[in-house]
Order: C-alpha cells, then structure tokens, then sequence
C-alpha cells in the first residue's frame, strides 16, 4: 500500500514537473493567435489589379501558415506556432477613411499589427496615426520614396522597396539594351506615386541620357478613363520614349486607347509596374513594350522552391498566375513571420510585444518568392530588393504575353544607400550602386 | 495650322458625348426645375448596360456591329424605362415640395445607383472594345484618329439638331416648351403637365445613359465614373445656361475645346481652364451664356 502510495505521489510530482517544464518550454498555448489586420482594396479602381490579387496572395500564404503547409524555413506553423487570425478591410475611400479604419483595427479589433495599404496617399495619411498610437503598421506595397525621406518612424516599416527602384532599374535597362532616347515624354497620374515617380525617371534618365531632351510632360488626375487629347499630344510629339507610370485601370484604358492610333508604332512605350494588366489585355498589349513589375515578379519572378510552391500555389488556387500585388502581400507577411519568430527566440517563446516586434522587424533580412528582401534604408525600416525588367511578346499558342529578353537588377545596384534620399542620390550620379 | 486642327479636333471628340451628357441634364432642369445630382449615375449605367450587351453579342461569336446595334437597343429600352419607374415611382411624391428636397432625393438616388452598379456588375474594370475598332481609323491633320471617335461628332451633332427641332418645330415640343416658360398657365390650357414631366425625365435619363453606352467601347467601366462625368456636366449647364439646349451644345464645345488646350500647351492648368471659363461666364452672365432673364413673377 505504501509502496503503491509512494509510486502514486511520484508519478504525480513528475507530472506536475513536466507539465511546469513544457509549460516553461511552450509558453504560446495552441489557443493563442496572431490578430493581424490586412487592408487592401477590394473595390474601386485599384481592386481588380492590384487589391484583389494582394488580398488573394494573403489569403493563399496564411491558409498555408495556418496549416504549416510552407516550404523551409517557413515550415513552422503560423507566426511561431500561434495561427494567424487575418481581419481583412476595405483600403478604398481616402485618407481620411483610412486614418478611422486603422484606429478601429488597432483599437476595436485589438489587432496586433496592421499590414497593408496600397495607395501612396493612404500610406502618408495612415503612418504617422500608428507612431502615435505606438503600434506596428507594415506598409507592403505603396511606392512613394517620401514616407521614411521626409519624417523618421519607430513603428512603422515598408517591406517592398519604392519607386526609386522602378525607375533607376528601367533606364539601367533600356542604356544596358541600347534603347535610344534622344526625346522623351511622359505621362502620371497627378498625385504622389505619378509625380514621385515621374521625377525619379526623369532624374535618372538625366544621369544615363544627359541629352535626353523632355517633350510633353502630361499629368491627367486619377481614374481619368479618357486619353483621347493626352494620346493626341504624344502621337504629335513623336518622341523616341513614352513613359508612364499609369496601373490598373487607367493603364488599360491608356493602351486599349494608344494602341488603335499607333502611338507603340511610333514611340517605345516604358511603363514602370505594368505586369498586372498583361493577362487581361492579352494580344492588346503591344509587343516591344519595356515594363517593370516593381520586383522580380510573376513571369520575371526566379526559379525557388518558395517560388514554385508560391507561383504554381496561387495559380491552382485563382485560375490565374500571382502578378506583382499578390508577391508583394507574400513577402510582407513571411517578413512578418520572420521577425515574430526572431523576437519569440529572443524572449523565450512568449507571444513578443510591440517594442519586441519592432526590434526584431528592424534591419530585418528574409527570402520571399520575389528574392532576398533587406531592411536596410531609413535605419532598418525600408526594404530594398533585386528587380527585373523585360519586353512584352504574345504568345498565340499558349494565349498569353510572355515577357522575353527579362534582365535582373541586384537590390544595391538600383536603390540608393543607406542615409540618402532617393532624388539627391540620382541626381548625384548615383554613387555607390553595386551592379555586377 | 496641324496643331490648330488637332486641338480643335481633340476638343470636339471631347465635347461630342459630353454634350449628349449635358442635354439631358439641362432638359430635365429646364422641364422639372430638378438639379438631377444622379444623372452621372445613368451615365454610369448606360455604359454598363452596353458593355454587357456588347460582351453577350461577343461571346455569341456575333460581329461588332452587332454588339454596337445591341448595346444602343439596350440602353435605350432600359434607360428610358428606369426614368419613367424612378419619375413615377419616386420623384413624383415630392413635387411642390423645396427643391432643396428633389436635391437631396436625386443625391440619395445617386447613392443608390452608385451601390447597385457595383452589386450588379462588380468593382473590376469591365471593358467593351470590340465596336471601338468598328469604323477603323482615319488620318487626320497628320495624327491617326480612331474612326469611332469621329462618328460620334455627327451623332452628337444629330442628337442636339433633332432635339432642338423636337422642342422648337413640333407641336408636342411646342407643349414642353410651354411648360418650360409657365407651368401655371400651361396646366389652366390644359396640358397633362405630369405626363410632360414623366416623358422629359425619362428622355433625360434616356440621353445620359446613350452618352454612357456611346462612349463604353473606349473606356474601361468602374465604379466612380458617374461623379467625375457630373461634375463636368453641370460645368456645361452653368457656361451654357441651365435648362438651354443651344447653352449646352456651346457649353461642351468651351469645356472640350479648353481641355484640349490645356493638354497640349498647359497639362498643368488642364482642370483649372474648365472652371476658369465657368468662372468668367458667371461674372458676367451670372445666368449662362444662353438663359434668357425672365421677369420675376409676383
């Protein structure tokens, strides 16, 4: 009896030791999760090229976080063994929608970070609201240089690289392929991602073509749908180069209505993130045309094992191939992954805070599809990534444009170092570009 | 010279469908003394209506020509027949009332319409180009210009003529003219003036969404069109004259012919030119250019 009884009481301690041990070891109970607000447009004018396919691309990798379906290293379940809980929001509606919204997420819905936002204006409106309520906000895809050039955040980090990128990586491409470009027009839209870009392009140009002499320089306002008196002014200006920095919508309606009164004829059409309207454009997209996808993306993404599992994944799951908003969504949130699960092994395994979140996420570096992605602008808190660019040609076999004569760009070879702004470092002859 | 014609020529493609836009407008002002703040919407839903007509007519591997004969039949059936049902179904309950009240009930519908589209059809660009190709292309003061762009010139140009002709040299428009000028009198003569009102509003709406329907083949159909074809539209009916169909037409060969300026020679100022000549009209035609002053009546 007292024989059974000891045997009891020690069966009992070494019960109560390992559950303390585990309970110490795996501090993140199976219950515990990662509330992560996602916003994105899922209407207006940016949802079909850009919204949707981010959302999508989400959607696709936290399915797969949440069933530690992902290839190495991100074969852990969801953000260090906590499942990711996605609340998804609308990003259409302005600033000022947006400035609301994100309060809600952080304050309603007890978000843990918010990730998202693809319009330049929304990112400027939306950073400076999450440094004051000190919560972590990841912008993932807006491409204006001016969010960390012009004001100095603790709490918030852009994952994508932005514009300077696009726009250095295409004139880098058109001087290395001998594209000529004695004139030059151009047309953005008027506000922050046309006009930022439109300088960084003209900037450059000014550094590889010091003769390049600018014709027309049109600035229609968003969504303006009608091109008939802008294609007039191109077609009658003749220049070598057409550049525009035009998405979505816009970008389409530009082409559908270009393309009928031969402006790709008489012009080489450039567009800096123009991967997205290629499958529904099909055979309308002219051939010849030099475009960037803002990343090494889709069809000009590089042969991974999280590539393929990323490319040929999204594809089975959306009956279309990811363009450059799904991979961008993609590498925001693995980063994410990767600095929660650096600051879970910093601090024990505990579900990290903020302060832990934004420590570990700077100066952060993490494989995405899209290639190595580096915390390294703006004191750890802007990306930079490799790019590519290539030529449309339509492929009447397979129904689909193939992007041909495709060439990579190095991270460092097309964003400006550490501590200089985007514009001073083009204009400057921009000194210290790695790109062999 | 190719400059002065490429500016000029640019202006009218521009000015044509706006025209068709502004008409309706000024005509339902004209008629039923309602500022219509929805009629961008059945602009919006005209050209929504063609593109699903056009893409049906596609996908039945029938001709272009076909989609564009369909996409007109459509809008004009289910145009006219959506201004009717909101005339008599909606409007018709607040008349005599402020007209702060039909200002604000078109704004609701406005909002309705801008809701249902996007249920109906979705928030992706939607597009119907095959009638864009339809009548080829024609060299033009050395610049290639899409053959549609230019047929809308003389279909415009129709439109505004039949209606002018409608109102001035035909009995029935003899009586909505009648209307326009005293609706008292007209109703002590005897004129079924709810019936006027019914058939100005629905021809309105008719108007509106045939601009939206013949501009469909060259734009990509998203939510949002509605508002900025509006704005422009009441720009037309305040440099024209609200309620003048001479006012519009002149109205939208100002706005279109200013735009294309603009872009050209000045891209920068190309919205500020619009309302820069809305501005000066209202200085020194606070009516418009073609509103006649009436006599304040006691």
């Amino acid at each position: 009896m007292n024989h059974f009884a000891r045997i009891h009481r020690t069966a009992a301690l070494l019960s109560a030791v390992t559950a303390a041990t585990l309970a110490l070891a795996e501090p993140v109970s199976a219950e515990e999760s990662f509330k992560l607000g996602i916003v994105t447009f899922l209407s207006g004018p940016a949802a079909d090229s850009f919204g949707v396919p981010a959302r999508n691309g989400g959607q696709f990798v936290i399915d797969n976080l949440n069933k530690a379906a992902l290839p190495a290293p991100y074969n852990k379940l969801g953000f260090g063994g906590m499942k990711v809980e996605p609340v998804v929001i609308d990003e259409n509606g302005g600033a000022t929608k947006q400035v609301q919204e994100l309060r809600n997420l952080y304050e309603r819905e007890k978000v843990d970070v918010v990730l998202g936002y693809i319009g330049s204006g929304d990112c400027l409106a939306v950073a400076p609201i999450a440094e004051e309520l000190k919560k972590m906000l990841v912008l993932m895809d807006c491409g204006t240089p001016r969010i960390f050039e012009e004001t100095k955040y603790n709490y918030v980090f852009r994952t994508a690289a932005h514009a300077t990128m696009d726009n250095v990586g295409l004139i880098r491409y058109m001087k290395a392929k001998n594209v000529k470009m004695d004139t030059l027009s151009l047309i953005n839209q008027d506000y922050a991602w046309g006009q930022d870009s439109r300088a960084d392009f003209v900037a450059a140009a000014r550094q590889l073509y010091p003769d390049a002499k600018v014709q027309t320089d049109l600035l229609p306002k968003f969504g303006a749908g009608q091109y008939g008196t802008e294609i007039s002014a191109l077609v009658s200006a003749g220049s070598d180069v057409v550049y525009s920095s035009l998405w979505g919508g816009d970008l389409q309606a530009f082409i559908l209505q270009a393309s009928p009164r031969g402006l790709p004829k008489r012009s080489q059409l450039v567009f800096s993130a123009a991967d997205h309207v290629l499958p529904p454009l099909s055979d309308r997209m002219p051939d010849g045309t030099i475009i960037g996808a803002r990343g090494a993306y889709g069809l000009m993404s590089q042969k991974s094992p999280l590539n393929d599992w990323f490319f040929k994944g999204y594809e089975a799951a959306n009956g279309i191939y990811p363009v450059q908003a799904a991979y961008r969504m993609s590498q925001a949130i693995l980063g994410l992954k990767s600095a929660v699960e650096k600051a879970m092994d910093k601090n024990g395994g505990k579900k990290p805070s903020t302060d832990e979140l934004v420590a570990a996420m700077t100066g952060l570096e993490w494989q995405s599809p899209g290639g190595l992605i580096q915390m390294k602008l703006a004191d750890g808190h802007q990306a930079i990534q490799p790019i590519a660019i290539s030529r449309t040609k339509y492929n009447p076999d397979s129904k689909r444009v193939d992007l041909v004569d495709i060439q990579y760009f190095p991270a460092e070879c097309v964003n400006p170092p550490p501590g200089v702004k985007s514009l001073d470092w083009i204009k400057g002859g921009m000194q210290g570009a790695k790109c062999n | 010279m190719n400059f002065f014609l490429t500016v000029v020529l640019d202006g009218l493609i521009q000015a044509s469908w706006l025209f068709i836009v502004a008409l309706g407008l000024t005509l339902v002002f004209g008629v039923l003394k309602i500022l219509n703040i929805a009629h961008g919407s059945f602009y919006a839903l005209g050209a929504y209506i063609a593109a699903t007509a056009v893409t049906t007519v596609a996908a039945h591997g029938l001709p272009p020509s076909f989609g564009f004969v369909a996409m007109l039949i459509s809008v004009a059936l289910i145009g006219s027949a959506i201004g009717l049902l909101l005339e008599r179904g909606l409007l018709k309950m607040f008349y005599g009332r402020d007209e702060v009240v039909l200002l604000l009930v078109t704004y609701a519908v406005f909002l309705i319409l801008e809701d249902a589209t996007k249920l109906i059809w979705g928030v992706n660009p939607i597009y119907a180009t095959q009638p864009y190709e339809l009548f080829g292309n024609i060299e033009f003061a050395g610049l290639s210009y899409v053959g549609y762009d230019l047929v809308l010139l003389p279909v415009s140009a129709a439109i505004g003529v039949l209606v002018w002709f409608g109102l001035n040299r035909t009995v029935k428009g003899k009586i909505v003219l009648a209307v326009i000028h005293n609706e008292e009198m007209s109703v002590s003569m005897g004129v079924r003036v709810n019936r006027v009102y019914a058939v100005a509003f629905a021809f309105g709406v008719l108007l509106a969404s045939l601009a939206g329907a013949l501009t469909a083949p060259k734009i990509s159909m998203q939510p949002g069109l509605s508002s900025d074809v509006i704005i422009l539209s009441f720009a037309i009916v305040v440099i024209g004259g609200l309620g003048s169909v001479e006012g519009a037409a002149v109205g939208a060969i100002l706005v279109g012919l200013a735009r294309a300026a603009s872009v050209h020679l000045m891209p920068q100022a190309e919205l500020f030119m619009i309302y820069l000549i809305m501005a000066a009209v209202l200085m020194f035609r606070p009516e418009g250019l073609f509103k006649r002053e009436t006599a304040r009546r006691i």
